[in-house]
């Protein structure tokens, strides 16, 4: 029992990492972005191609990547967002949606049906653990995973709060008109929010990739995830996302113990029980759901 | 089909009204003349058209754009197994199991209706996601294995071929005739007021949340009644096939590209889906990407949609009605919210 | 050459025309009242200067360069900061936050942090405060110094008055005499017509998009200025008649 509380607080790490850039993007340009789980598996078939043709180490290949899902966000947020933004909220789910269909069957086309893993490349990584006391036996990945999110989580409140760049950046999701008079570039400063949270979503598909397996439709699943992860912990930080991500994993975890097909249904479930909650908590005059994770208070 | 389109005690409309009449009678006499295998296209063609037209009610009218639509589509599928091998007639089972399925989707509206736009899409993804999940545990249905509509056997093949065709014709003809009824009406009147400021519908009184339930369960019965019938026409039930988020990509494309908001463009749009799938369908996956990339282009380029722009540049108004889906000019200046309801009082005269 | 210079500006708001055909100019270390009733286009020309709203057409010249088509952040960085009608602080921010975003464009200058402070006392105690949880005066403070660490060559002020406590005003104006005095150039617009008159060395009356009046604040009297605001009244630079 208890090991299974600590592999679920681990996977939690796991959806806080997808989780993070979706609640980032809306907190900064209200936009809910549809192809964020295809995108993760998008980087995630990037490490493979890398690893399975050029031999390059997922962890190496990660240098590349990144660097291209950043690219990709910007090209998003300049190509497609900003103008579809222009046309009222409803567009933009739209946009993102014909993306996500594109992206899957693209990825479909090249690589087939298949299920794909990077836990090849990674070696013993995969599936070496720790002994903790207590008879704990906790994998390494896992912990890396665990890890990587609260750096990540860390560094981006950091970023928010301790630059300019990051300033700038609450500034325009405050208020890009205003934004703008004081000197503030919104457009770039959407871009560059959209670079970052493509940045999270290319390290979520390298671990997607790493601790199991992935087919050109799995972007929906993680794109659930990440948004069930993300209204879970929205109480106002990014820290909010990590717990967001541990409940789901939790609730999954007791679903599995419930039935054997009880995994999903346990996170979709935690997901209606906290909305519900909220819903109600909040009276009519929800807002929204998602976290602001600019250090904001809802 | 779009000559269904009238506008109210206008001779132009009378002749419409004729029209519409004339065109169904010659859909319900179709059969005679068409083989097997065009029947059944044509009852797919019916399907697309419910499908597309209960999608624009509830994004296009209602502003709720939704990915899990699907999830209704499912449900009218799987009631109908259930009631059927509740010793229900086949038939009888598809229209009791649409009726469930808008009930069914009552509560979910008490739920999901608080939330606001990308939230209600994902939303109700998860809710279909769950559906599904929740469906596969039914010993019925045998997980993935899925089971088939068994009893429709007892009919032989040409009976059940054309019995489906009218089903689907006549169905048609119903939520079109009824979500037109609608939008003419005084809730047609709360539509718009909704459409062009959901706020200040709701200070002056327009009931939002009602109004918007409404569009919802009628969306929901409709694509139950699409589900149930595509059940006919295919026997077998895969839950995987039914709930599958392809169909709400289906009708997010037929709108978008026909143009959402536009009762006629849902049916226009249906159309050319049709074409398109009996062109293109056999090219697999590169349909699909071109299904994607169309709709993500008529987003970005021509969010109106074929028919929206039409109708924007020769003043075609045969019903104006719809979630007007601003273009990037107008909602560039703030000012857009004075120019918006001005242009739209002109266009609300002319309907 | 004027470091502003205002010709035939017209700014639509949809149809309506906000501003219609105006013209003017400011020259360096000039302080212009820009007042009018409610309506009359002074905020919308503000604004326009700022680059918030786009001139239907007309230009703006800043230091001799053609404004059009110039987005709000380069102008900033060309010197040329708004404080806007309302404030519009970043709430959710603190106060030395919001201050530091006026940085933004990076131009050289004394302004910094604690110069501020030093100009707003006031302000001292609140550095670290959200700026949602100010005082009204607090928040007039902040606005004026986040334009202030643009280190502008041209301040554009928007009914800084508005809503504050006479007492609060007295503070907001004897601060902004220290600017005028550092040499700052500023473009004002206040429905106080007493302080406009007092604290400016020019002043333009608008009525319904137009320049109804516009001189030297020391030759024009008050009667006149009340009366071009009514519309009794019309004379003046750049003024079309209706």
């Amino acid at each position: 029992m208890m090991n299974q509380i600590v592999q679920g607080v681990l996977l939690g790490g796991y959806y806080a990492l997808i989780a993070c850039g979706l609640s980032f993007m809306f907190s900064v340009m209200r936009i809910i972005n549809l192809a964020h789980g295809s995108l993760a598996v998008l980087s995630a078939f990037a490490l493979w191609l890398l690893a399975s043709r050029f031999h390059i180490p997922p962890f190496y290949g990660l240098a590349i990547v990144l660097a291209l899902m950043a690219a990709i966000g910007w090209a998003l947020q300049r190509f497609l967002l900003e103008r579809s933004a222009r046309g009222g909220a409803l567009l933009p789910i739209l946009t993102t949606f014909g993306l996500a269909i594109v992206i899957d069957n693209v990825l479909f086309e090249q690589f087939g049906a298949d299920t794909r893993s990077l836990a090849p490349f990674i070696g013993r990584l995969s599936y070496d653990s720790w002994e903790w006391p207590g008879g704990l036996y906790v994998g390494k990945l896992a912990v890396i995973i665990f890890a990587t999110a609260v750096v990540l989580l860390g560094g981006l409140q950091l970023f928010l709060t301790r630059t300019g760049l990051g300033r700038s950046i609450r500034a325009t999701s405050e208020d890009p008109d205003t934004a703008g008079l004081v000197g503030v570039d919104a457009r770039r400063a959407n871009a560059l929010a959209a670079a970052i949270a493509m940045v999270t979503v290319g390290l979520a598909g390298a671990f997607l990739g790493m601790r199991a397996t992935f087919d050109p439709y799995a972007g929906a699943t993680q794109l659930l995830f990440a948004f069930e992860a993300a209204v879970i912990g929205g109480a106002g930080s990014l820290w909010g996302t990590l717990i967001g991500g541990i409940v789901l994993a939790l609730a999954q975890t007791l679903g599995a113990k419930i039935h054997p097909q009880g995994f999903l249904i346990g996170g979709h479930v935690a997901f209606l029980i906290v909305l519900f909650i909220r819903l109600y908590m909040s009276g009519l005059g929800l807002r929204g759901l998602l976290s602001l994770p600019t250090g904001k208070t809802p | 089909m779009s000559a269904a389109v009238i506008a109210r005690g206008t001779a132009a409309s009378r002749i419409a009204a004729i029209a519409v009449a004339a065109i169904i009678s010659l859909l319900a006499l179709a059969p005679q003349f068409l083989s097997a295998g065009a029947v059944d296209r044509m009852t797919a063609l019916f399907i697309y058209v419910i499908l597309a037209a209960m999608w624009n009610a509830l994004a296009g009218f209602g502003g709720l754009v939704s990915v899990g639509q699907q999830v209704f589509f499912g449900l009218g599928a799987y009631f109908t197994i259930r009631l059927a091998n509740a010793g229900l007639n086949p038939f009888v089972s598809l229209f009791v199991s649409a009726v469930v399925v808008g009930a069914v989707s009552w509560p979910i509206s008490l739920f999901m209706l608080r939330l606001k736009n990308g939230e209600f899409a994902i939303g109700m993804w998860v809710i279909a996601a769950l559906t599904h999940l929740l469906v596969n545990l039914d010993r019925l249905v045998q997980g993935e294995t899925g089971t088939s509509l068994i009893s429709l056997n007892v009919y032989d093949a040409s009976t059940r071929r054309l019995t489906i065709y009218w089903l689907a014709l006549a169905s048609m003809a119903a939520l079109l005739a009824v979500l037109f009824g609608l939008l003419r009406g005084s809730t047609g009147a709360a539509i718009r007021a909704i459409r062009d400021n959901e706020d200040a519908a709701a200070s002056v009184g327009v009931r939002v949340t009602g109004t918007k339930r409404l569009l919802f369960v009628l969306a929901a019965f409709g694509i139950g009644v699409a589900g149930a019938l595509w059940l006919a026409t295919a026997i077998t039930f895969q839950p995987k096939t039914y709930f599958n988020v392809q169909w709400t990509a289906y009708m997010i494309f037929m709108v978008l590209v026909g143009g959402i908001g536009t009762f006629e463009g849902a049916i226009l749009g249906a159309l050319l889906f049709f074409l398109i799938e009996t062109w293109f369908g056999g090219a697999g996956v590169w349909y699909l990407i071109g299904l994607g990339a169309t709709a993500l282009v008529f987003s970005l380029l021509l969010p109106r949609g074929l028919w929206g722009t039409l109708e924007e540049r020769f003043g075609w108004r045969l019903l104006s009605v719809g979630y007007r889906v601003r273009l990037p000019g107008i909602a560039e200046n703030p000012a857009g919210a004075i120019a918006a309801p001005a242009q739209s009082a002109t266009s609300r005269e002319k309907a | 050459m004027s470091l502003l210079s205002v010709e035939d500006l017209v700014v639509r708001h949809g149809l309506l025309q906000a501003v219609r055909g105006v013209s003017f100019s400011v020259e360096r270390g000039e302080t212009l009242a820009l007042v009018g009733a409610n309506g009359a286009g002074k905020t919308t020309l503000l604004r326009a200067i700022a680059g918030a709203h786009q001139a239907a057409s007309g230009r703006v010249l800043f230091d001799g360069a053609d404004l059009s088509g110039v987005p709000s952040h380069e102008r900033v960085r060309k010197g040329i900061a708004l404080v806007p009608e309302g404030r519009r602080l970043f709430v959710q921010m603190t106060v030395e936050e919001n201050l530091l975003l006026g940085r933004t464009a990076g131009r050289p200058g004394d302004w910094d942090v604690e110069r501020v402070l030093e100009t707003f006392p006031n302000l001292k105690p609140r550095r670290h405060a959200k700026a949602g949880h100010l005082s009204g005066g607090e928040q007039q403070a902040t606005a004026i110094g986040r334009a202030l660490m643009s280190n502008p060559d041209l301040l554009l002020l928007d009914e800084v008055s508005l809503g504050l406590s006479p007492l609060v005003v007295d503070r907001v104006y004897a601060s902004l005499h220290g600017l005028i005095n550092l040499g700052t150039t500023i473009v004002l617009v206040e429905q106080d017509l007493d302080r406009a008159l007092s604290v400016s060395s020019k002043v333009i009356c608008m009525l319904e998009g137009r320049i109804a009046l516009a001189g030297a604040s020391a030759n024009v009297s008050r009667d006149e200025v009340t009366k071009a605001y009514f519309g009794l009244h019309r004379k003046g630079a750049g003024g079309v008649p209706a």
